[in-house]
């Protein structure tokens, strides 16, 4: 039962990068592709997880937990240059 | 404990410690620093004292640690009777410098930076004469040219002190990599670096083929150290230091150096042809070149200078002679020589001190008001001249009385005699002329001010050097011969011959030679100003202005052979690089011919890994293909370094995938910092030819690197993985092999990758500094900005997540010995944690609220770090040995403690401190363009 909940949501994760990566190529704004950037990193939390439950590891969890906690740094960063151009002020 | 176990390098490296004092000592009292320096000179002196009466009981006192024995490098000290006549020089000459500086230093100079300097140079002097190490010796070699730098340059404000001090740095320092292939050469051929062994191995050294170039370059170091022709002419040049720092430097210590080579190697070298004609040679163009010159200098420590020059001349000559006896009387003219040369050194300074001036045409007459100071100038000049009664008259006379007995050999040595009496005579001239010319004849009065009697205290030791000049020479057999006999003894490794130092020999060639060099010198000295004329009408060689030219010859070689390959831009040093790199792998394949891949099985791939390797390479494509687009282009690659961490994690490499992810987010904020003050776009690339080369040249090596891959991953091969794979947890403590090879195996290149970090960040720091860029008023397509500095909702949320970022930090810093994470990734997160409160509140802000100065935090993680390996030393293993226990804690359990988590703390704080210390620096560099409201533009 588990296994193939978990083959539906990685199945989804993976559609959802794909889906991300197209708004990051297509644009046409770069907030869009900002943003796709930043969901990137959220698939990639859920894609490791996911994983971590599949594989039966705990290994996985520690790259989520950064991700999680560092990934929004960057977009922070890339959003504070479009709107100020200095982002430490 | 015996202080005869260790008293050696406390001698050598007790001034090292006290140069640190003294310049802390400068800022208390303007004098402490001069008296720190004697009480530690003193207190060297008294730490040697015990071991003094070894060598005169034919003892030699060794005291070896080892350092890296593999490689015959011992730290390792050695005291016989030479090495203690030059200690006792070095010493007590250097006290009376340091006594003499403290009245001869105006107010203006820094006399904390000039004491450090001269203890540091003490030190390695001593180290140089203490040393039973050959290897050890040249290091200590070195540093003395590195801090007789120092001091020649001591007054930097003035152009002909830094490049005097320049030419002698370039000159001893290339002299000083001759001697260490020398020295390598010895050890070699004897199989040993250590002295006793060299010296004992004479015979097997003449006999080597390798003997002529060991000596070749061995005479190199020694010939620019001891400003031997045809390397003299750095020596006048360094008279720009202080007039202490030249009564030290050339009287007896720097150039005594390379003298002391010669005697220290007299018993494992001389004795060939080969050293006679190069020693020997050398030492008489030298003594010759050196005093005819010393006549026509009009500049009191000119003159000195080239008669310094001269006289290290007489010695490597008498040296050169190879015999027993010339070695006593080299001995001994080094004895006389420090003593007299030094005390008119004193004297040139009190004259330039109480005149202002050191040009002998501008003196005379100083008798009158300065009669005490002229005494002693004239006591000193009798002994360099060679006045019987005093010492220079007893080391002369053993040098005619050398050259008379090697005029024996041959029709042309017969020359030899006549040539030495000849330089004697100079010497009587230059002599008579440096105390005629300052002290006697009519006072001029165009001097800028009344010349006066120095204070008492600063003639003291000038009285000492002068009454030990007389007493010498008066009572040569009371007063030097024990010293003497001993430090003969330490020279020649063997029985000492018999000598006589007795003032009156009889009638005999040297007492003739002596007679007629006195009243030749005279005459000369009457005669002087025709021979003035005839100097000033022949042409000049000035060394230094050929010098220059080849200093800078060789400049323009370097920067046309540079500029051939370094054009100064990236993609031009890249294309050189990996052309390089590929040339060399197609040359390295192209006799393979085994198959592509191995025997290991290439796995399946599933679905998903294809999908995300997809996004990566999709990534890079729009990475390249976006170039031009600074900004869009730094957004697609951080998908790329996301796609990394991502396949970190997949091929179990957890610890790499942390770092990736890190780095990642510093990088991004990083290169927005310098985007904000760089073009928004890059120049389109015209040139089609450098295109289609960096197409191919990229193709290609990306080609090469996959198939290079493929087959060494589709192999088995044996790596040295296994090895730490086995010994983590034993030889550890830590199931973590990647933390524990960072902090324990391979401990001491993270020691030294941590050093390289802190001094990037500090540099960072430093060239930005008080660095400020107009920062561009609006956006790319001329909007202005957004007036909101300080969105609120990011304040707010960035705010609550410090706490649980810095946990993070702890976390992965607590856990990393055993598990992914560590003090390199801890420090990362920890400073993410700080930078966004700096990117989400500004820089005052955080501030005013993070007061922890990032340097105390490189600094003291730096400490940290070594301090780990120290204690470790202390208690016995090896520097960086890591210890661990395991504790049971309450409520925790079992928890392991290893020393190697200190280490950790030491790296986690430097990259802290480094990376905040920079990127801080760099948002720092537009912070005073916002001063105004640049809004209104």
């Amino acid at each position: 039962m588990l296994d193939t909940v978990l083959q539906i949501a990685l199945a989804a994760v993976a559609l959802a990068m794909l889906l991300s990566a197209w708004r990051l190529i297509a644009g046409p704004s770069k907030p869009d592709r900002i943003l796709a950037l930043d969901t990137l990193y959220i698939n990639t939390i859920a894609l490791l997880i996911l994983l971590g439950l599949w594989l039966d590891s705990a290994l996985y969890f520690e790259a989520a937990l950064l991700i999680a906690v560092m990934g929004f740094v960057g977009t922070v960063a890339l959003s504070k240059y479009l709107l100020r151009g200095d982002i430490m002020e | 404990m015996n202080l005869l176990a260790f008293n050696l390098p406390l001698v050598v490296l007790l001034p090292f410690v006290g140069a640190a004092f003294a310049a802390w000592a400068s800022r208390l009292n303007r004098l402490g620093a001069a008296y720190t320096s004697g009480l530690v000179t003193l207190l060297s002196l008294a730490l040697l004292m015990p071991s003094v009466p070894l060598p005169f009981h034919d003892q030699t006192l060794i005291q070896t640690w080892d350092w890296v024995p593999d490689l015959g490098l011992y730290f390792s000290f050695r005291l016989d009777g030479l090495a203690l006549l030059f200690a006792l020089l070095i010493l007590v000459i250097g006290l009376l410098v340091i006594f003499y500086a403290r009245y001869y230093l105006s107010a203006k100079d820094c006399m904390g930076r000039f004491f450090a300097y001269l203890l540091m140079f003490m030190g390695s002097m001593l180290g140089i004469v203490l040393s039973e190490n050959v290897i050890q010796l040249v290091i200590f070699w070195e540093l003395t040219s590195i801090t007789s730098f120092l001091l020649i340059s001591y007054w930097q404000h003035r152009k002909e002190a830094r490049q005097g001090a320049r030419m002698a740095l370039a000159i001893t320092g290339a002299g000083g990599l001759a001697l260490l292939g020398g020295m390598i050469l010895l050890g070699e051929m004897v199989g040993s670096y250590q002295l006793t062994h060299i010296l004992a191995a004479g015979d097997l050294i003449r006999a080597h083929d390798w003997y002529l170039p060991a000596l070749i370059l061995i005479l190199l170091g020694v010939f620019t150290k001891s400003a031997q022709f045809p390397f003299h002419f750095w020596l006048p040049h360094a008279m720009a230091a202080p007039t202490p720092v030249s009564a030290y430097l050339h009287s007896a210590t720097m150039v005594k150096a390379g003298i002391f080579i010669l005697a220290r190697f007299f018993p494992a070298l001389s004795g060939t042809i080969e050293w006679t004609l190069l020693v020997g040679g050398a030492g008489l163009i030298t003594l010759l070149i050196g005093a005819y010159t010393a006549l026509f200098k009009h500049d009191l420590k000119g003159l000195l200078a080239y008669s310094t020059i001269s006289h290290l001349g007489l010695i490597t000559l008498l040296f050169g002679f190879g015999t027993q006896l010339a070695a006593v009387a080299a001995i001994f003219h080094i004895i006389n020589h420090a003593t007299f040369k030094a005390s008119l050194f004193m004297v040139a300074g009190i004259v330039d001190h109480e005149t202002g001036t050191r040009d002998m045409r501008r003196l005379g007459g100083l008798i009158h008001y300065m009669p005490h100071t002229a005494t002693l100038a004239m006591v000193a000049a009798a002994a360099m001249a060679g006045v019987p009664l005093l010492n220079g008259f007893l080391s002369k006379e053993m040098l005619f009385d050398q050259a008379v007995i090697a005029s024996s050999i041959s029709h042309w040595a017969l020359l030899l005699p006549v040539l030495v009496t000849i330089a004697g005579l100079l010497s009587v001239a230059y002599s008579v002329r440096f105390i005629m010319d300052t002290f006697f004849g009519q006072p001029k009065s165009d001097l800028l001010h009344t010349p006066h009697e120095p204070p008492r205290f600063m003639k003291i030791p000038v009285d000492i050097l002068v009454v030990v000049c007389l007493a010498v020479g008066i009572l040569p057999a009371l007063t030097v011969s024990p010293i003497l006999e001993t430090a003969v003894a330490g020279t020649l490794q063997a029985e000492v011959p018999d000598f006589s130092l007795a003032i009156w020999h009889g009638f005999n060639a040297p007492l003739m030679m002596s007679i007629a060099a006195l009243i030749g010198g005279v005459a000369l000295f009457l005669k002087r100003d025709t021979l003035f004329q005839l100097y000033q009408r022949h042409e000049h060689v000035d060394a230094k202005r050929y010098f220059q030219a080849s200093l800078q010859g060789i400049l323009n070689l370097a920067q046309t052979v540079t500029q051939r390959f370094d054009k100064g831009s990236l993609q031009h040093a890249s294309a050189w690089v990996i052309a390089v790199s590929l040339a060399a792998g197609i040359v390295g394949f192209a006799g393979f011919n085994g198959s592509l891949l191995g025997e290991t099985p290439v796995q399946s791939v599933d679905t998903l890994t294809v999908i995300v390797g997809l996004l990566g390479a999709l990534a890079a494509l729009m990475t390249a293909i976006w170039h031009r687009k600074r900004f869009v282009s730094l957004v697609v690659i951080g998908v790329v370094g996301l796609v990394i961490a991502i396949g970190f994690v997949k091929f179990s490499a957890p610890d790499l995938a942390l770092t990736q992810l890190s780095v990642e987010v510093v990088t991004i904020v990083l290169l927005l910092l310098a985007l904000y003050f760089l073009p928004q776009a890059s120049p389109k690339e015209i040139n089609r030819v450098r295109l289609w080369r960096d197409a191919l040249l990229a193709g290609v090596s990306g080609i090469g690197a996959t198939l290079l891959t493929l087959s060494v991953l589709t192999r088995d091969f044996d790596s040295i993985s296994t090895y730490f794979l086995e010994n983590s947890v034993p030889g550890g403590g830590g199931t973590n092999v990647v933390n524990v090879i960072l902090v324990d195996f391979r401990g001491f290149d993270t020691l030294g990758e941590i050093v390289v970090l802190a001094l990037a960040g500090l540099g960072i720091y430093s060239l930005l500094q008080g660095m400020t860029l107009p920062a561009p008023k609006n956006d790319l397509r001329g909007r202005l900005w957004n007036p909101d500095k300080h969105p609120l909702i990011l304040q707010t949320l960035t705010r609550l997540l410090l706490p649980l970022m810095l946990m993070v930090a702890v976390f992965v810093f607590l856990r990393g010995h055993n598990l992914p994470g560590g003090g390199f990734i801890a420090g990362l997160i920890a400073s993410v944690a700080l930078i966004v409160q700096y990117l989400a509140n500004g820089i005052d802000w955080t501030r005013t609220r993070l007061q922890i100065d990032m340097h105390w935090a490189i600094g003291l993680g730096l400490l940290i770090a070594i301090a780990t390996g120290l204690v470790m030393m202390a208690m016995g293993y090896p520097f960086l040995t890591s210890a661990f226990r395991h504790m049971h804690w309450p409520v925790v359990g079992e928890f392991e403690l290893a020393s190697a988590i200190a280490f950790d703390l030491g790296v986690f704080l430097v990259v802290v401190g480094a990376t905040v210390l920079s990127l801080v620096q760099l948002g720092r560099l537009s912070h005073s363009s916002h001063a105004g409201s640049t809004w209104k533009s």
